[in-house]
């Protein structure tokens, strides 16, 4: 015992050192060189509209439920899309609540985008993502939400093709990660055609 | 897995492989109280004016017991100095939301739970945490837990290097080089990178915005990269937010992603190296690398292929097959590196996510839950994954020893009964804690109350919280709602015994190496080095995880396997 308390003085001395450095001096620095080089990132990538009001981040998703939007994923995170509040769902394999949910959410899918019974649903569009912010869907399940789109917003087909395009991001380097549509870009270039 | 899934695993391990070894040389200087790194210029000077703060002589060496002192003196004050913090936050300031003080048992369990390199997070980060909890209160710990754990490795490795000695190391030396050579010059050049990518780094307030569709989203700011950054590097793992490095701002590109995954090896992986440098049989600490890959690439290969495949339940309804299972898992990362990601945090103990473990398929959510249970020795967390496996690889030498009716020897030092005693004392002590406490949780109401999920994957759940706690990973199936009093204390238990109980009997361990006289190797020496060698510590691990964790796994995940594939739904 009188080892260990003769070893408080380091202790103490060393938690209040380390602590200036390590969470004072280190954050600091790295915050002046992120504010420096990197200032619009180091602040959410923040998308601000034609009249200067903050629109969201082009990092985040949001919920869109319009024919004319195209739709993210369903969204677990708080009441969904709820940007102070990341969540999945963290329903397992066997849980009835998620295949309720899925089955739901399936059917809505087809009616929505006129799909017929048989046509199998691509996973993303009807299972929520791990942060329940996920800015994209994958490019299968943004080419059968095209025609619904162009249809309400009286576009060709093909015009709703190139904005898709230009809002797919690919993998980087061509191999790491899996290509996705970012849902708030896309639709924020549809709005802007008007 | 497709064809990319294959060249992004091959270059995983490729440039993991590159790394191993100039990681190993720079942690011979760092580990070494005189050694020399390209950062003396700058930092000695504060090396020394830190010795000075703390009183201690950097030339002086401790004995195991001192050395064990000092690390549980410097733990003890980090528990409590990160409780106050977090029970004062409401009155502290960087509190832009004005978040309340923490509960008496959510703030013993954080602070335990980060002082033991578990990061295991009963609470939302954005929901719960002000920026000075975050950034002080916590992050202290990153470095410092990771430091003592990469410092409690270095003694076990002087313990078997040297012979006829009592002293082990100074920990306050390691402790400050650690942190000031190693883990902080590649968290600064760290952090910036994942800024870069469009990780967040600021002080601002959470921002309110009007949505396309008119809608408020407000989003939650901070000081994240600079706690990122250590977060991977240290295996610790603690989220900025709830979601961790799923959440877009704490993960944003499949190359931030990359290079976050590479980080949680790349110190463990230089440990191996530098246990082969220091103990002068390189071979040795290649063949403990090896057997670490094998275990872990045979991990990867069966999580993946299970997500992949996916789950029929789901696909019944009318998901397309090709897909997947995606339910908690982000488009830009796919199925496969949520995968791999699993499976290195689990591996390591770091314990960070970036797809939601407890929506895996049966199969793909087993691969992490058995990790941790193996002890986290596939590279592991900093420093405890190389003391956890030298465990086994003195149990292996034991083993190989009763087999030829030798008394077992351990490169020239002999094994005798009172290191595999220690040994055994580790392993059990984790897996008493596991099942014991996954045990009580079962039969209580407070355990139940918490579960999101019914039949074997409430057991799973449960038994996931334990062997996370215990192994100090700190992930989770993350629907158990484990912010309650009864959950909080058990959890906080179960991590201290994880931590501590398995670092004395290491400490005493290394204490006894070092003291015995190394013996010239004979005819009749088992060689720690090549194929065979390898072969039997695979062996080695894989038999006393199955053995102790066999039985609940069949009643959680290996059932619900079957379960899934008749249909069943709870």
């Amino acid at each position: 015992m009188k080892a260990l308390v003769s070893e408080l003085r380091p202790a103490i001395t060393a938690t209040l050192v380390l602590a200036a450095v390590t969470c004072g001096v280190y954050p600091l620095i790295v915050t002046g060189v992120a504010q420096a080089a990197f200032k619009d990132k180091a602040h959410g990538s923040l998308i601000t509209g034609p009249d200067g009001a903050v629109r969201g981040s082009s990092l985040l998703g949001q919920n869109f439920t319009a024919a004319q939007y195209f739709h993210p994923r369903p969204s677990a995170a708080g009441a969904g899309y709820d940007a102070a509040n990341s969540s999945g769902s963290n329903l397992g394999p066997t849980s009835q609540k998620l295949n309720d949910a899925i089955k739901e959410r399936i059917a809505a899918y087809r009616t929505a985008n006129g799909l017929s019974d048989q046509e199998a649903v691509p996973a993303d569009a009807v299972m929520a993502s791990g942060s329940g912010l996920d800015p994209h869907i994958s490019v299968k399940n943004a080419e059968l939400q095209t025609v619904r789109v162009a249809k309400a917003r009286n576009l060709s087909v093909e015009k709703v093709k190139e904005l898709i395009a230009a809002s797919t991001t690919k993998p980087s380097f061509g191999i790491l990660g899996a290509a996705g549509v970012n849902v708030l870009k896309l639709n924020l270039s549809l709005d802007a055609l008007k | 897995m497709h064809s990319t899934d294959w060249l992004q695993f091959a270059l995983f391990l490729g440039i993991l492989t590159l790394i191993t070894k100039p990681m190993g040389l720079y942690l011979m200087q760092v580990l070494d109280a005189g050694g020399r790194t390209w950062f003396d210029p700058v930092l000695k000077p504060f090396e020394k004016l830190t010795y000075k703060l703390l009183g201690v002589d950097s030339k002086r060496e401790q004995t195991w017991l001192q050395y064990t002192f000092s690390m549980l003196a410097f733990s003890l004050v980090g528990v409590v100095f990160t409780y106050a913090i977090l029970r004062l936050q409401d009155v502290l300031p960087l509190n832009p939301q004005g978040l309340p003080a923490l509960s008496h048992h959510l703030a013993f369990n954080t602070a335990v739970s980060f002082t033991t390199n578990t990061n295991w997070q009963s609470y939302g980060g954005e929901s719960t945490m002000s920026y000075f909890s975050q950034m002080v209160g916590l992050t202290l710990h990153n470095f410092t837990s990771a430091a003592v754990g990469i410092g409690i490795a270095a003694a076990l490795v002087r313990g078997i290097a040297r012979s006829s000695v009592k002293t082990l190391g100074n920990f306050w030396v390691d402790l400050v080089r650690v942190t000031y050579y190693l883990l902080l010059p590649i968290c600064v050049v760290f952090a910036i990178f994942l800024v870069s990518q469009g990780m967040i780094q600021n002080f601002d307030g959470y921002t309110k915005v009007k949505t396309l569709e008119g809608a408020e989203q407000v989003i939650a700011q901070g000081p994240m990269a600079s706690q990122v950054a250590i977060k991977m590097l240290g295996t610790n793992g603690g989220g900025f937010m709830n979601a961790n490095a799923a959440h877009p701002f704490e993960n944003p590109t499949p190359l931030s992603n990359f290079i976050q995954m590479l980080s949680i090896f790349s110190i463990g992986s230089g440990l191996t190296y530098y246990l082969g440098r220091m103990v002068k049989n390189q071979a040795h600490g290649w063949a403990v690398w090896a057997a670490m890959m094998v275990l872990f690439v045979g991990g990867v290969l069966v999580c993946a292929h299970s997500e992949a495949a996916g789950n029929p339940i789901h696909q019944q309804l009318g998901i397309a097959a090709a897909d997947g299972n995606m339910e908690g898992k982000e488009v830009r990362f796919g199925i496969f590196n949520s995968a791999l990601f699993a499976t290195i945090t689990t591996a390591a103990s770091c314990g960070a996510v970036n797809s939601m473990h407890d929506s895996f398929t049966a199969i793909g959510g087993l691969v992490p839950l058995f990790m941790i249970e193996l002890g986290e020795v596939v590279i592991g967390g900093v420093g405890a994954g190389l003391y956890g496996m030298l465990v086994f690889v003195i149990l292996a030498v034991f083993i190989a020893g009763l087999m030829v009716g030798r008394t077992p020897e351990y490169l020239g030092k002999k094994i005798q009964a009172k290191e595999v005693k220690l040994c055994m004392l580790t392993l059990l002590v984790l897996t008493l804690s596991i099942l014991g406490f996954t045990a009580w949780a079962c039969v209580s109401d407070w355990g139940v109350a918490g579960l999101n999920n019914s039949g074997p994957h409430g057991l799973s759940e449960m038994l996931y919280a334990y062997s996370s706690a215990t192994g100090n990973n700190g992930s989770a199936f993350a629907g158990l709602t484990a912010n309650a009093p009864w959950y909080n204390t058990t959890l906080g238990i179960a991590m201290l015994i994880g931590r501590f109980l398995m670092i004395v009997p290491i400490m005493a361990l290394a204490g006894s190496l070092a003291g015995k006289q190394a013996v010239p190797p004979s005819a009749g020496t088992f060689p720690v080095n090549g194929a065979t060698f390898t072969v039997l510590l695979i062996g080695t691990v894989l038999l006393i995880g199955a053995l102790n964790f066999l039985p609940a796994l069949a009643l959680g995940p290996i059932v619900e396997h079957f379960l899934t594939a008749q249909g069943r739904l709870f």
